[in-house]
C-alpha cells in the first residue's frame, strides 16, 4: 500500500478540523436554538470519518449513521447545504425534510445517515450488487456503531455482501457507548472485527483516533473490494467526546472516559505528526484553521440567510411526480 | 387472448420486463425453482443466476439490499415468499424504502417492486395466511396494488416494474391456478384504474383480489332473487380510483366492501372513508363491510372456513343493504 503523501495528509488535517469544527459551530447553533430536533455530534471521532472517506473516491457509496455529519464532510458534500438541512431550510440537501439524522448528498455517493440503527448494512450488498450488475469499479462503504452491530440486520447484510462478494466495506465506528448503555454489557464476544470470522472474510481492529490507521485499513479493504474479491469489516474503536444526543447530561459515564478521549485527540494526533514531518509549522496550522473557519462561517450565512421552506412542499417528493394521487 | 394461469401471467410480466430491460432482476428464497407458487419458474434458465437471485433466508436483507440496488440504478423485483415474512423486513419497507427519496429531498429514485403473495386458504396457519395489504396504506410513500385475475396481475406488476416508485403487488395465493384470458400483445394497466368486473344498478361491491371472484359468485346468486349487482375492482388502493368508486355508487346508491383482511383497521375501512367522503349525499343505505374477522387465521379447515369470508357473506350484505 502507498503511504498518503504530503498532499494528502494535509488534506486529511483540513478534512478532519473541518468536521470538528463544523461539529463544534453546531452544538453552539444548537444549544443557540438555531436548529430544531436533536442532534448527534461526532466530535472525537473525526479520525474514522475522514479515514473512511480519504480511502475512498468521490464516486464510490457511503451508508451513514445517525451520528453522519462527519461522514458527509469527508465525504466532500458541501457545507453549505449540510448547514441549511440542520436549520430545516429549504436550501438544505434535504429540502429541509431529513433534517440531522436524515442527511444525503447523492453528488457525492452519501446515501442516507439513518435514524434506525444497522440499516445501511442491509442496504449495502445492494449497491454492492448494483455495482457489479453495472460493471463499474465503484466501492461501497457502510459505518455503523458498536450499538449497531447488536441488530439481526447486521448478520444479514456482512452475510449477504460475502455470498455475493459484494465490493462492500462495513465500517465500525465503535464509540464504546449504545446510546447510554456501555459495551462491556450489551456485546457479547468483546470484538465486533472479531466477527467477520464467522463470515470468512476479514476483520481487523484499528485504532479510531488515528487516522493514518483507519486509512491504512480501509485502503487496504477498498482495495480488495475493488478487486473484486469481497467486502471486509473494519472495527475503529474511538471515544465519543459529547452525549448520545446534544443535551444529553452523561450521567452514565465517569468524566475519566472524556479525558482519555481528549488526551488522544485524533486531531492533534494528526497535527504532531505533519509537524514531526516538517509538513506543517504554526503559521500553516493557523492558515488551515483560518480557511476552514471561513467555510463554515460560509454555511453558517448561508442557513441563516436561507429561506424556510413553502409548507407545500412537505407534499413533494414522495413519489417521483407531484401532484400525487392518493 | 391467451387463457392461462394467474401465476404463469405473473411469470410473463416478470419474463417481458427482463428482457426489454436489463437493470430489472428478482431476489427471493427459493426463486430459482420457482416453489411454492411458480411464479419464478424458469427466469433462470433464461436470465442466468446473475438476474434470478436465490436469496438466504434474510428478509431484511433482501428487501434492503432492494433498497441499495435501486437507489443507484437497478430495478428490484423482490418476492417476499409469503406476505407475512415481510415483518422481518418491516424496517426496511416502512422507515427506508417508503421514506428515502421523501427524506432525501427527491435526490434519489427508489424503482423497485415488493410481490405479497398473500392470502388465507388449505389450512396454511397464522404464519401464512395473513391479509397485510392495510398495513401499507397507512404508510405514505409506497404505492399499493392488489389484482383479481390473470390479465390484471400481468398488466399491475409490468406497470410497478415500470414506475418510478415501490409498488407492492399484493397476489392472493388461493389465485395463482385461476384461469382467465390475457391479450397475446403488450398491456400496461395503469395504476390507479378501477374496473367495473360485472355491471350492474342496484347495489355496488367493492371488492379486492379473491373477494372479487367470492363478489362475482355472490352477484349470480342475487340476479336469481332480482338483485342486479355491480363488482367494482381498485386493482390498486395506492393510488386509488376514486371516480370509478363515486361513478358507480351514483348509479347504483347503495356499497357493499369485501376485502379477506381483519375488520379493524384494514383497507377496506379506509375504502368505506373514501366512498363515505366522496359519496355521501348518494348513499342511500349505510355502508356494509364483508371482512376477515379479528382473529389470526386457524389452522384446522373447520376453523379456517369460519374465518375466510365468502360469497354468501357478501351476498348476505348485498341483501342487508338493499333492506
Amino acid at each position: 500500500m502507498q503511504a498518503p503523501g504530503p498532499d494528502q495528509l494535509l488534506e486529511m488535517y483540513a478534512a478532519m478540523l473541518r468536521v470538528r469544527l463544523f461539529e463544534e459551530r453546531a452544538r453552539e447553533l444548537y444549544a443557540g436554538g438555531r436548529i430544531p430536533g436533536f442532534i448527534h455530534l461526532s466530535v472525537g471521532q473525526e479520525a474514522v470519518a475522514v479515514g473512511v472517506c480519504a480511502a475512498l473516491r468521490r464516486d464510490d457509496y457511503l451508508l451513514s449513521t445517525h451520528r453522519g455529519h462527519g461522514h458527509l464532510i469527508a465525504k466532500g458534500g458541501s457545507l453549505r447545504s449540510l448547514m441549511a438541512e440542520l436549520y430545516g431550510k429549504a436550501t438544505g440537501c434535504c429540502r429541509g425534510k431529513g433534517g440531522s439524522m436524515h442527511i444525503a448528498d447523492a453528488s457525492v455517493g452519501y446515501l442516507g445517515a439513518n435514524g434506525v440503527l444497522t440499516a445501511g448494512c442491509v442496504l449495502a450488498p445492494g449497491v454492492g450488487l448494483s455495482i457489479q450488475m453495472r460493471k463499474t469499479d465503484q466501492v461501497v462503504v457502510a459505518v455503523f456503531g458498536d450499538g449497531a452491530a447488536n441488530r439481526g440486520p447486521f448478520h444479514e447484510g456482512v452475510n449477504l455482501a460475502a455470498l455475493w462478494r459484494a465490493p462492500a466495506v462495513f465500517v465500525c465506528e465503535n464509540n464504546r457507548w449504545a446510546s447510554t448503555t456501555a459495551q462491556a454489557v450489551s456485546t457479547a464476544g468483546g470484538s465486533i472485527a472479531g466477527r467477520a470470522a464467522g463470515y470468512g472474510i476479514p476483520g481487523v481492529t484499528v485504532d479510531g483516533n488515528d487516522v493514518l490507521a483507519v486509512f491504512e485499513a480501509c485502503t487496504q479493504a477498498v482495495a480488495r473490494a475493488r478487486r473484486g474479491e469481497g467486502p471486509s469489516l473494519v472495527e475503529a474503536r474511538t471515544i465519543r467526546w459529547l452525549g448520545h444526543y446534544e443535551g444529553d447530561p452523561q450521567l452514565y459515564r465517569g468524566k475519566d472516559e472524556v479525558a482519555e478521549g481528549r488526551s488522544r485527540d485524533p486531531v492533534a494526533h494528526l497535527r504532531q505528526i505533519l509537524e514531526e514531518r516538517t509538513l506543517l509549522d504554526a503559521a500553516d496550522a493557523e492558515r488551515v484553521e483560518a480557511a476552514v473557519r471561513d467555510e463554515i462561517d460560509d454555511a453558517v450565512a448561508f442557513a441563516e440567510a436561507s429561506p424556510l421552506p413553502d409548507a407545500r412542499s412537505a407534499f413533494e417528493d414522495l413519489f417521483a411526480h407531484y401532484p400525487w394521487r392518493d | 387472448m391467451a387463457t392461462v394461469e394467474y401465476a404463469a401471467a405473473l411469470n410473463l410480466a416478470l419474463r417481458e420486463e427482463m428482457r426489454r430491460d436489463p437493470r430489472v432482476y428478482v431476489i427471493g428464497e427459493d426463486i430459482v425453482l420457482g416453489v411454492p407458487f411458480g411464479v419464478t419458474k424458469g427466469l433462470a434458465e433464461e436470465f442466468g443466476p446473475e438476474r434470478v437471485l436465490n436469496a438466504p433466508i434474510s428478509e431484511a436483507a433482501i428487501v434492503g439490499s432492494a433498497l441499495g440496488a435501486a437507489m443507484t440504478g437497478l430495478r428490484p423485483v423482490v418476492d417476499m415468499h409469503f406476505a407475512d415474512f415481510v415483518t422481518c423486513a418491516m424496517d426496511e419497507v416502512a422507515n427506508q424504502i417508503a421514506k428515502s427519496r421523501y427524506m432525501f429531498g427527491g435526490q434519489v429514485d427508489c424503482p423497485l417492486v415488493l410481490r405479497m403473495p398473500y392470502g388465507i386458504g388449505k389450512s396454511a396457519g397464522g404464519h401464512h395466511s395473513n391479509s397485510v395489504e392495510g398495513w401499507f396504506i397507512n404508510i405514505p410513500g409506497l404505492k399499493v396494488c392488489i389484482p383479481s385475475t390473470p390479465r390484471d396481475a400481468r398488466g399491475l406488476l409490468k406497470t410497478a416494474i415500470r414506475d418510478p416508485d415501490p409498488v407492492m403487488v399484493f397476489e392472493h395465493r388461493g389465485l395463482y391456478r385461476a384461469v382467465g384470458e390475457v391479450p397475446e400483445e403488450e398491456e400496461l394497466i395503469p395504476l390507479g384504474s378501477a374496473d367495473v368486473k360485472r355491471a350492474g344498478s342496484d347495489v355496488t361491491v367493492i371488492a379486492t383480489a379473491r373477494m372479487v371472484h367470492a363478489a362475482l359468485e355472490a352477484a349470480e346468486l342475487l340476479a336469481r332473487e332480482g338483485i342486479s349487482a355491480e363488482v367494482v375492482d381498485p386493482r390498486s388502493l395506492v393510488p386509488l380510483d376514486r371516480e370509478a368508486l363515486a361513478g358507480s355508487v351514483a348509479k347504483t346508491h347503495r356499497v357493499v366492501i369485501a376485502e379477506e383482511g381483519p375488520m379493524r383497521g384494514s383497507a377496506g375501512a379506509w375504502l368505506a372513508w373514501v366512498v363515505t367522503e366522496e359519496c355521501f349525499d348518494d348513499l342511500d343505505a349505510p355502508i356494509a363491510r364483508v371482512a376477515g374477522p379479528n382473529v389470526p387465521i386457524p389452522f384446522s379447515p373447520p376453523l379456517e372456513a369460519a374465518c375466510t369470508p365468502d360469497s354468501e357473506a357478501v351476498a348476505a350484505a348485498c341483501r342487508r343493504v338493499l333492506k
